[in-house]
C-alpha cells in the first residue's frame, strides 16, 4: 500500500514539472493564438540559464536566487523574440507564427552547444532538499515534495492573477474573443507582449526547476515540446485547471502503467489525448472556439486556374526540370528525386491546410505507411516494382480513412492535434512491432527494378509522378469538389446551410491528401532503398508544414515552391556544415519577416498590387462580392 | 582540418564523371566519412578529434603507398535518410573510394545496405547491433566496434560470479537496449539456470521518467540490476537512484557507463561498484596507448573519450587496408581487410573473415568516485576474439553472399 501511494506521489511530482511549462504554453496560446513551437527552446535556456547561475553563486540564497533570475533572463529573452520577431507576424495567416518559432527553436538548439559545449551538465542538487525522507520502508525524495508543493501554489497564483486583476480580465476576455477587446479600444500590443513574458517565465523556470534532478543538454527542447502540446490539449486550449489536471492525468497514468506495461510510456501521452478528443472535442476543460469573425475571402487573393500563359510557363518548367539529367550527375538527380517527392508530399498536405482549412500535424503518418505499404509489398508479398507503386500509397489511403473519420469531427488545432496522436501511434506501432516492422532497424534493401534504378530514370519517375499529383490536385481545387470544399473551410454554417455535407466533404478531401502522401511515400522508400519508423514522425511532419507555409498557405500551389526551396537549402546546409540547423532556422526567420504570406504568396500580392488594372473575368468580380 | 568542397554554383557543378577514377588519377586518395555531428555533437566531437589526427599520422608517415589520404566528412543530423543522402554525395560527386563512420545503429544498417546496393566498401565505425554484421550483414561492410553481444558476454562473465539471484532491467526501447536486454539474460541464463528475472523497465529513449522507473524497480525487490541507459537518461536514474537509495546492497552491471562520455557528466553523483564496460584512459599502461595519447594530448589539450580511440581506429584502419589492397576496386578492399590484422591504442586488432567484425575489445571494471570525479578502476582489457560466439553459430545467423 506504502508503495502506490509513493508511487502516486512520484507522479504528482513529474506533474509538476509538465504543468509549469504546460500552463505558459497554454497563456500564450489562448490570447495570441499563437503555436508556440520555441516553448520547448526557452525550457532548455532556462535549464541552460540556471546551470550557469547556480555554478556561479554560491549557497542556498545563491541557488534559489539564480533560478528565479535565469527564469527572468529568459522570459526578457522571450520580450524581444515578441517584439521584433512576432509582432510582426500576428496579421499573417493563421499558423504563419508556427514557422517563425518553429526557425527559432532550430537555432536555439544549435546556440546552446555553442556557448555550454556539447557535453550533458550536472547541475547542483537543491539546497535544503538533497536527501529524501522515508515513509514506511520508501523513499520519498524532498525536492519531489517540493515540487508536488510548488505546482497547486503556481496555480493558485496564476488563478487570482487571472481573476483579480484588471489584467486577468483582459487575458480572459482575449481569449474569449480579441477582436471584441481590440475593439473595445484595448492596447493589444502590450497585452500580448506582456502574456508571451509571462508564457515564457513560467517556461523557463520548469526548465530551471529541473536541474537539480535531470542533465541538462541540448535536446531537452524537442523532449519536452510535443508532450507539453498534448497536456494543453487534454486539457483544454487556454485552461490553466485543464492544464492542471491533465497533466497529473498523464503523469499518474503513466507512473501506474508502467507497472503493468512497462513500454507504456512511449505512446501514453498520445493515446490518452486521441481517447479524450474523442469524447471530449475541446479537451476536459476547453469550450468551444468562438466561430472566426474575419471572412477568409476577404484576405485570400482570389483563386483561378492558370492562364494559358501560365500554363506555358508550367510546362516549360517541366521541361526544363526533365533536362537535369543532361547536365547533372547522379548526385544532383537523387536530390532532384528527392526534392520531387517532397513536392508531392507537401503539395498533399496544402491541399488539406489551404483548400480545405485544416491544418494536419501528423501527415507523415500517411507518408509513412505508404513506404511501408512498399516494404510488405515487395519484401513479404515479392510483387515487382509497377504494382508496389500502384498498391503500397492504399495503405496510406486506409489509414487516412480510418483517422480522418476521426479526425474531422473536430477542427482547428483540436484537429491538428488528432492527427498527431493518430500519427504518434502509427509510428509508435511501427517502432515496436519488430517482428513485422523491424523496429527502428527499418526494413532495408527495397531497391528500385532495373527499369528504374539508374539516377536519371528514377528521376524522370519521380518528376512525372509529381507533376501528374500537382494537376491533379489543382484540377480537384477547381472542380465542384473543390468548391465545395472551400465553402466548408470559408463557413461551416453556411455551406451546410446550402446543403453540402460538409464532414463528408472534408472527410473525402482528408482520404485524398493521405493517398496522395501515401504516394510520395512509396516513391521515398524506393529512393532510400530502406523504411524506417522515421518516415512516420513528428518530424517529418513538421518539415512538410513547413514546406507548406513557406511556399504560402494561401496559394492554389505556393507548397511546389516551398518544397524546392527548403529541401533544397536544407540539403545544402546539412552536406556544407554541422551548423546547419542553426543557418536554416536563421533563413526561415528572415523569410518569415521577408515574406509574411510565404514566398509564392508575397510574389502574388505583388503582383496584383503592380496590376490593379487587371481586367478580371466577370465571374471572379461576383465571388469576392459573395465573400463580402 | 576538415575538408569541404565548396559547391559553388550548387547543383551545376556536380556533373557526371567516370566512377573509381580518384586512385588512378590523382595523387590522393579520398574516403568518405558520416556521422551524427550535429545530433550528438558529445560523442562525435572526440570521434572527430580522433580522426583527425590518426589522418595527420598517417599522412606524415608518406600517405597511402604515397599518396595523400584525404577525409571528406559529412553529418547525417541523425536520420538514416539523411545518411543515404550523404553517402550518395560522398559515392557519386565526391568520387570516395571507401565510406567510413556512422553512430547510430539504423542509420549505420541503412548506409551499409547502400553499400550493398551500390558495391562500395564501408567500414562502420560505431553502430552497435549486432544485425550489421550478422542477420543483416553483407560483403560490403564491416565494422569496428565490439558489438552488443561481444560487450553482453563481457558483462554476463562478470556478473555471473555475482551471488544475485533475483534480477531486473532497465533500458531503453529501441534496438539497442531491447537486444542488449536479450543478449545479456540468454548468456546469463546459460550459465546460471538459477537466476529470476523479476522486473524489467522500458523507458522511451531520451524521456526517462525517473521517479516511477527507479521506484518501480525498487518494488520489485531484485538483487541486481541491469542497466543499458546512457546520455542525459542515465543522469536522471543514477540522481533519482540515488536520492530514493535504489543501489543500496545492489549489484550493477551498466553497458557502456565507463565511457567518459556518460561516466563524467555523473560527476560526484557517480554510484561505486558499478560493473561497467568503457574506457579508463588515466589507467590504461601500454606502450601503443601511451604513443596515442601523448600524441592527442600535445594535439588537442584535452583527454581523449571512447570516441576518440573509435574515430582514431576508424582511419588508422582504413588506411590500412587501402596500403595492403592498393587499388580503389571495393572487390580488391574486401579481400584485402578480410583476416587483416593491424596496431591499436588496446593493441592488435583483427577484421574477422567470417563476419567482417573486428576483435577490438573493451576494458570490463568498477565504477568509482575519486576527487568527486567518476573513474573505473580494477579494469581489465577483454579482447573481442574472446566474446564472439563459435564460427558454425555465425555463419548460421549470417545470410550467404
Amino acid at each position: 500500500m506504502a508503495f502506490y501511494f509513493v508511487q502516486f506521489l512520484t507522479g504528482l511530482a513529474s506533474a509538476a514539472s509538465l504543468f509549469l511549462v504546460a500552463s505558459g504554453l497554454s497563456i500564450i496560446f489562448g490570447v495570441t493564438r499563437i503555436v508556440n513551437f520555441a516553448h520547448g527552446a526557452f525550457y532548455m535556456l532556462g535549464a541552460y540559464v540556471a546551470f550557469t547561475l547556480t555554478e556561479r553563486f554560491s549557497g542556498a540564497l545563491g541557488f534559489w536566487a539564480g533560478i528565479v533570475l535565469a527564469s527572468l533572463v529568459v522570459a526578457v529573452v522571450g520580450v524581444l523574440v515578441e517584439m521584433v520577431l512576432l509582432r510582426r507576424i500576428y496579421h499573417a495567416p493563421e499558423l504563419f507564427q508556427l514557422l517563425a518559432t518553429f526557425g527559432l527553436t532550430l537555432m536555439v538548439q544549435d546556440l546552446v552547444v555553442m556557448i555550454w559545449g556539447p557535453n550533458d551538465l550536472l547541475g547542483r542538487r537543491a539546497p535544503g532538499f538533497k536527501g529524501a525522507v522515508e515513509f514506511f520502508g520508501q523513499n520519498i525524495p524532498t525536492y519531489d515534495l517540493f515540487l508536488i508543493a510548488l505546482s497547486p501554489i503556481v496555480l493558485g497564483l496564476l488563478w487570482l492573477l487571472f481573476q483579480r486583476t484588471r489584467w486577468g480580465v483582459l487575458v480572459r476576455a482575449a481569449t474569449q474573443d480579441r477582436d471584441m477587446v481590440a475593439a473595445l479600444g484595448v492596447n493589444q500590443k502590450w497585452l500580448f507582449t506582456s502574456v508571451f513574458a509571462l508564457g515564457v517565465f513560467l517556461a523557463a523556470l520548469g526548465g530551471a526547476l529541473q536541474i537539480p534532478r535531470d542533465a541538462v543538454h541540448h535536446a531537452l527542447d524537442l523532449r519536452i515540446i510535443v508532450d507539453v502540446f498534448v497536456v494543453v490539449v487534454i486539457g483544454g486550449l487556454g485552461s490553466i485547471i485543464g492544464a492542471f489536471v491533465a497533466a497529473v492525468l498523464v503523469s499518474e497514468l503513466n507512473a501506474f502503467g508502467i507497472l503493468i506495461f512497462p513500454k507504456i510510456s512511449i505512446i501514453l501521452v498520445f493515446l490518452v489525448m486521441a481517447v479524450v478528443l474523442i469524447v471530449r472535442p475541446w479537451g476536459l476543460f476547453g469550450k468551444q472556439e468562438a466561430a472566426a469573425r474575419r471572412t477568409p475571402g476577404l484576405t485570400v487573393n482570389p483563386w483561378r486556374p492558370l492562364t494559358s500563359g501560365e500554363r506555358l510557363a508550367a510546362w516549360a518548367g517541366l521541361a526544363v526540370a526533365a533536362m537535369l539529367p543532361l547536365v547533372g550527375g547522379n548526385y544532383a538527380l537523387t536530390v532532384g528525386s528527392e526534392i520531387a517527392i517532397f513536392v508531392i508530399f507537401a503539395a498533399s498536405l496544402h491541399f488539406l491546410m489551404s483548400v480545405g482549412g485544416l491544418a494536419s500535424f501528423g501527415h507523415a503518418a500517411y507518408f509513412g505507411l505508404g513506404a511501408y505499404g512498399i516494404a510488405f509489398l515487395a519484401k513479404m508479398a515479392g510483387l515487382p516494382m509497377i504494382v508496389c507503386l500502384l498498391l503500397g500509397p492504399l495503405l496510406g489511403c486506409l489509414g487516412a480513412a480510418i483517422f480522418g473519420f476521426f479526425a474531422v469531427q473536430l477542427s482547428g488545432v483540436y484537429f491538428a492535434m488528432l492527427t498527431l496522436a493518430f500519427a504518434q501511434i502509427v509510428w509508435s506501432v511501427a517502432f515496436q512491432w519488430v517482428a513485422v516492422t523491424g523496429g527502428d532497424n527499418g526494413i532495408l534493401g527495397l531497391w528500385p527494378e532495373k527499369w528504374a534504378a539508374g539516377p536519371a530514370s528514377f528521376y524522370w519517375l519521380s518528376i512525372g509522378v509529381a507533376a501528374l499529383a500537382v494537376a491533379a490536385l489543382r484540377i480537384i481545387v477547381f472542380s465542384p469538389f473543390g468548391y465545395a470544399l472551400r465553402a466548408t473551410r470559408d463557413s461551416l454554417l453556411r455551406s451546410e446551410a446550402i446543403g453540402i455535407d460538409a464532414k463528408r466533404i472534408q472527410w473525402t478531401a482528408f482520404v485524398i491528401a493521405g493517398s496522395v502522401a501515401g504516394i510520395a511515400g512509396a516513391l521515398f522508400a524506393y529512393l532510400k532503398g530502406s523504411v524506417f519508423p522515421d518516415s512516420l514522425g513528428i518530424s517529418l511532419s513538421v518539415d512538410a508544414l513547413v514546406m507548406v507555409l513557406l511556399g504560402g498557405v494561401e496559394t492554389v500551389s505556393g507548397a511546389v515552391i516551398g518544397a524546392i526551396v527548403y529541401k533544397m537549402l536544407s540539403i545544402w546546409l546539412v552536406s556544407q556544415t554541422d551548423l546547419s540547423k542553426l543557418v536554416l532556422g536563421g533563413v526561415i526567420v528572415l523569410i518569415v519577416v521577408a515574406f509574411p504570406k510565404g514566398i509564392v504568396g508575397m510574389f502574388e500580392t505583388l503582383r496584383n498590387r503592380r496590376r490593379p488594372e487587371l481586367p478580371k473575368p466577370a465571374l471572379l468580380k461576383s465571388r469576392i462580392e459573395g465573400a463580402e | 582540418m576538415r575538408r569541404r568542397y565548396l559547391l559553388g554554383a550548387g547543383l551545376a557543378v556536380m556533373v557526371a564523371g567516370m566512377a573509381h577514377s580518384a586512385f588512378a588519377q590523382s595523387g590522393e586518395i579520398k574516403i568518405g566519412e558520416i556521422n551524427s555531428y550535429s545530433l550528438l555533437p558529445a560523442f562525435t566531437e572526440p570521434y572527430r578529434k580522433g580522426w583527425q589526427l590518426a589522418l595527420e599520422e598517417v599522412n606524415a608517415a608518406g600517405g597511402i603507398n604515397g599518396k595523400k589520404l584525404v577525409v571528406v566528412s559529412k553529418d547525417d543530423s541523425g536520420k538514416p535518410a539523411d545518411a543515404t543522402t550523404a553517402a550518395n554525395e560522398l559515392v557519386s560527386s565526391e568520387k570516395v573510394v571507401m565510406l567510413t563512420g556512422t553512430f547510430l545503429s539504423n542509420i549505420g544498417l541503412a548506409v551499409s545496405d547502400f553499400a550493398n546496393q551500390k558495391k562500395v566498401f564501408f567500414l562502420a565505425a560505431e553502430p552497435l547491433t549486432d544485425a550489421i554484421t550478422w542477420s543483416k550483414g553483407n560483403r560490403y561492410t564491416f565494422r569496428l566496434r565490439p558489438s552488443n553481444y561481444m560487450q553482453a558476454a563481457m558483462l554476463a562473465e562478470a556478473a555471473a560470479k555475482l551471488p544475485a539471484k533475483r534480477w531486473a532491467t532497465v533500458a531503453p526501447n529501441y534496438e539497442y537496449g531491447q537486444s542488449a536486454v536479450a543478449v545479456f539474460k540468454k548468456l546469463m541464463s546459460e550459465k546460471r539456470p538459477d537466476i529470476q528475472w523479476v522486473d524489467e523497465q522500458w523507458p522511451p529513449f531520451g524521456k526517462l521518467d525517473a521517479g516511477p522507473v527507479v521506484q518501480a524497480i525498487a518494488a520489485a525487490n531484485p538483487e541486481a540490476i541491469l542497466n543499458v541507459t546512457f546520455g542525459a537518461d542515465l543522469v536522471k536514474f543514477v540522481r533519482e537512484g540515488n536520492t530514493r537509495g535504489l543501489f543500496k546492497n545492489r549489484s550493477v552491471v551498466s553497458f557502456l557507463t565507463g565511457e567518459p562520455e556518460y561516466l563524467d557528466p555523473l560527476k560526484e553523483e557517480t554510484p561505486e561498484g558499478w560493473i561497467v564496460t568503457g574506457y579508463p584512459w588515466y589507467d590504461i599502461k601500454t606502450p601503443e596507448h601511451d604513443k596515442f595519447i601523448k600524441a592527442y594530448q600535445a594535439k588537442f589539450n584535452d583527454y581523449p573519450r571512447l570516441g576518440s580511440i573509435v574515430g582514431y581506429q576508424t582511419i588508422k584502419a582504413a588506411a590500412a587496408i587501402l596500403a595492403k589492397a592498393n587499388s580503389d576496386d571495393p572487390e580488391k578492399l574486401i579481400a584485402a581487410a578480410e583476416g587483416l590484422s593491424m596496431p591499436s591504442p588496446f593493441g592488435e586488432i583483427t577484421f574477422r573473415k567470417i563476419d567482417h567484425q573486428s576483435t577490438l575489445g573493451a576494458y570490463v571494471g568498477k565504477t568509482a568516485v575519486k576527487d568527486g570525479k567518476g573513474i573505473m578502476v580494477n579494469s581489465v582489457y577483454r579482447k573481442g576474439s574472446d566474446y564472439l560466439p563459435s564460427d558454425a553459430e555465425v555463419s548460421k545467423m549470417r545470410p550467404k553472399d
